[in-house]
């Protein structure tokens, strides 16, 4: 039987505001445990919230830029539960009337097709501390320094249908969010994790089937590996007799496994109700106008104008639209040089090549986007040939030069066009070569094209890598054939 | 709406209290008789009336984006019955 996998992600993005979402306390990262947990975030008895108006610009910015609604008025709710990294109780969040209504995100697949996926809607909430659960004498230590730390999540509808449009979606997300500004979007410290719906039904039936929930996944990678084992199980649990319950599982990334939690029997009777410390948020429409003109151009906009307006492939768009450093870098190295499609080259090639052989972020890059634009510029007006260029990129990536012009000059490495010097060099090696000359006049034509690579390259060394290859395969072709 | 002993522990459960069958009883008592009260206001013709989410005719006041506290990490523990490495600690939770 074919099946049809249908997933849904729940991503938590925490924001980027200076203080928490009720109170004033801190959200830096790293700090000593509990020293920016103040009296609202230790839920204290008499504390209230005030609502930040930071974070709640954010959730507009993200919803204005998936095009959804923004209702005028959204409404805190209280969802409780018991645990002790959460000392109120229970955890302000938005159940019936979310600050981000129904839009919508396109994702890229591998063919370089675009796929809109729908947004049930974003809420805002507080996030809680952290239980270490190290042996403190048959204890657990709590840190509340995250708790109060406001957080996005953005709960798409289910229409992921692969591992690989899940892994998609999140990039999407990813790169949205770190466009806009409101996350730095790093998941390694949890700056974004994301819940999984994962159900299969045979191909064509309209019914869902029953799905299951995967907690927690923190890593493009392991999101896609945990669906992929979990859509396997499903379809093996269900080809063998059995039947899928509904629970919460856990992806072990060691094992590459799903396991069931165990999970107690009232763990979703969490009687939402209004938070009566909150009143309604209302919006007024200048607010939001406001907001909407201060978004960026989004991933989305920039691919389609990488492709229209520049004339680059959908693969080199998308690859460059995918994020906020990676776009900019590319813009300036095309303003620079002036020649898009040699800029995407250098950028996408030499450049993310060797940061990933290095394991760089590009904005860690020590090349500087105006160094490669200089260096692309010369290649361009064809200052220096390919060769060349790969050393002056080697000599600007160890420091051994401000920009690619003083390389150029300190090396020697401008490409000598000059026909008569490149004349004079060809006439050294024919006379240096006679044997390998004779060899070459002596063979059939069609097979002289492969023994002239010998001349180039010993006209090229004796250039010391600057003469334009080009020109010397065309002249040496001449004085060879024709003498 | 009348509630069962049952319901009721259910919900002490939830909120962590501790009955005993005594309190339980009288509390299905007291808190059917609240649900009654429920029951006539669910009775009421509530159709295109938009849900109250506070009795206040006002709208939540946001404060800037600033940090505005300071550490009184040592404070605050003094009132705690255990901390260790400037974590408060609690009763063992694994799941």
């Amino acid at each position: 039987m074919q099946w049809e996998a249908v997933i849904g992600l729940e991503v938590h993005v925490q924001l980027a505001t200076q203080s928490k979402i009720f109170s004033g306390a801190s959200t830096a990262f790293g700090a000593e445990p509990n020293t920016q947990a103040c009296a609202v975030d230790l839920g204290l008895p008499g504390v209230l919230p005030v609502l930040n108006e930071g974070a709640v610009a954010m959730a507009v910015r993200f919803g204005l830029g998936i095009n959804a609604e923004i209702p005028e008025t959204s409404v805190f709710d209280r969802k409780n539960y018991f645990y002790p990294d959460l000392p109120k109780g229970y955890q302000t969040s938005q159940m019936y009337q979310p600050i981000v209504g129904p839009g919508e995100v396109e994702i890229t697949l591998d063919d370089g097709s675009t796929k809109r996926i729908r947004v049930h809607h974003a809420h805002l909430e507080e996030d809680a501390g952290k239980s270490l659960h190290e042996d403190f004498h048959g204890m657990t230590g709590i840190d509340l320094n995250r708790a109060g730390t406001p957080l996005l999540e953005i709960v798409s509808e289910p229409d992921l249908r692969s591992a690989r449009e899940a892994a998609a979606y999140l990039k999407a997300i990813h790169a949205i969010v770190t466009y806009l500004g409101i996350s730095d979007g790093n998941m390694a410290e949890g700056s974004m994790r994301c819940d999984v719906n994962v159900s299969v039904r045979p191909k064509g039936q309209e019914t869902l089937g029953t799905r299951a929930e995967i907690k927690n996944v923190n890593s493009f990678r392991f999101v896609e590996k945990a669906i992929a084992f979990e859509i396997e199980r499903q379809v093996e649990l269900i080809e063998d007799g059995g039947t899928v319950v509904q629970e919460t599982r856990l992806y072990d990334p060691e094992a590459d496994e799903t396991r069931s939690m165990r999970t107690k029997e009232e763990a979703n009777d969490y009687r939402y109700f209004p938070c009566p410390d909150l009143l309604p948020v209302v919006l007024d429409q200048a607010y939001v106008d406001h907001l909407r003109e201060t978004l960026p151009e989004l991933p989305a906009d920039k691919r389609a104008r990488f492709q229209d307006e520049l004339g680059l492939s959908a693969y080199d768009a998308s690859v460059l639209a995918s994020s906020r450093a990676m776009a900019e870098y590319f813009e300036t190295v095309r303003d620079v040089c002036g020649d898009a499609k040699l800029a995407a080259n250098w950028v996408q090639v030499e450049l993310a090549g060797r940061l990933n052989k290095e394991g760089l972020d590009i904005a860690d890059s020590p090349v500087t986007a105006e160094q490669l634009g200089g260096l692309v510029a010369r290649v361009k007006d064809e200052t220096i040939n390919g060769k060349a260029a790969k050393q002056v990129f080697a000599a600007l990536w160890d420091g051994e030069g401000d920009s690619a012009d003083a390389i150029i000059e300190a090396r020697g490495l401008k490409q000598v066009t000059d026909t008569g010097a490149i004349e004079a060099m060809i006439d050294q090696v024919i006379a240096d070569s006679p044997v390998q000359v004779a060899q070459y006049r002596e063979a059939a034509p069609e097979k002289r094209g492969k023994m002239i690579g010998y001349f180039v390259g010993q006209v090229m060394k004796a250039s010391r890598g600057t003469a334009n290859p080009q020109q010397v395969n065309a002249l040496l072709k001449d004085k060879l054939d024709n003498a | 709406m009348a509630l069962e002993p049952e319901d009721v522990r259910r919900a002490a459960h939830l909120a962590r209290l501790g009955l005993d069958d005594r309190e339980a009883a009288r509390y299905v008592d007291d808190l059917s008789r609240i649900l009654e009260m429920v029951d006539r206001l669910q009775a009421v013709d509530t159709e295109g009336v938009a849900p109250l989410a506070h009795p206040l005719d006002a709208t939540q006041r946001l404060r800037a984006d600033e940090v505005t506290e300071s550490d009184q990490r040592e404070r605050f523990q003094r009132c705690a019955p255990a901390v260790e490495n400037g974590l408060y600690l609690v009763p063992r939770v694994v799941e």
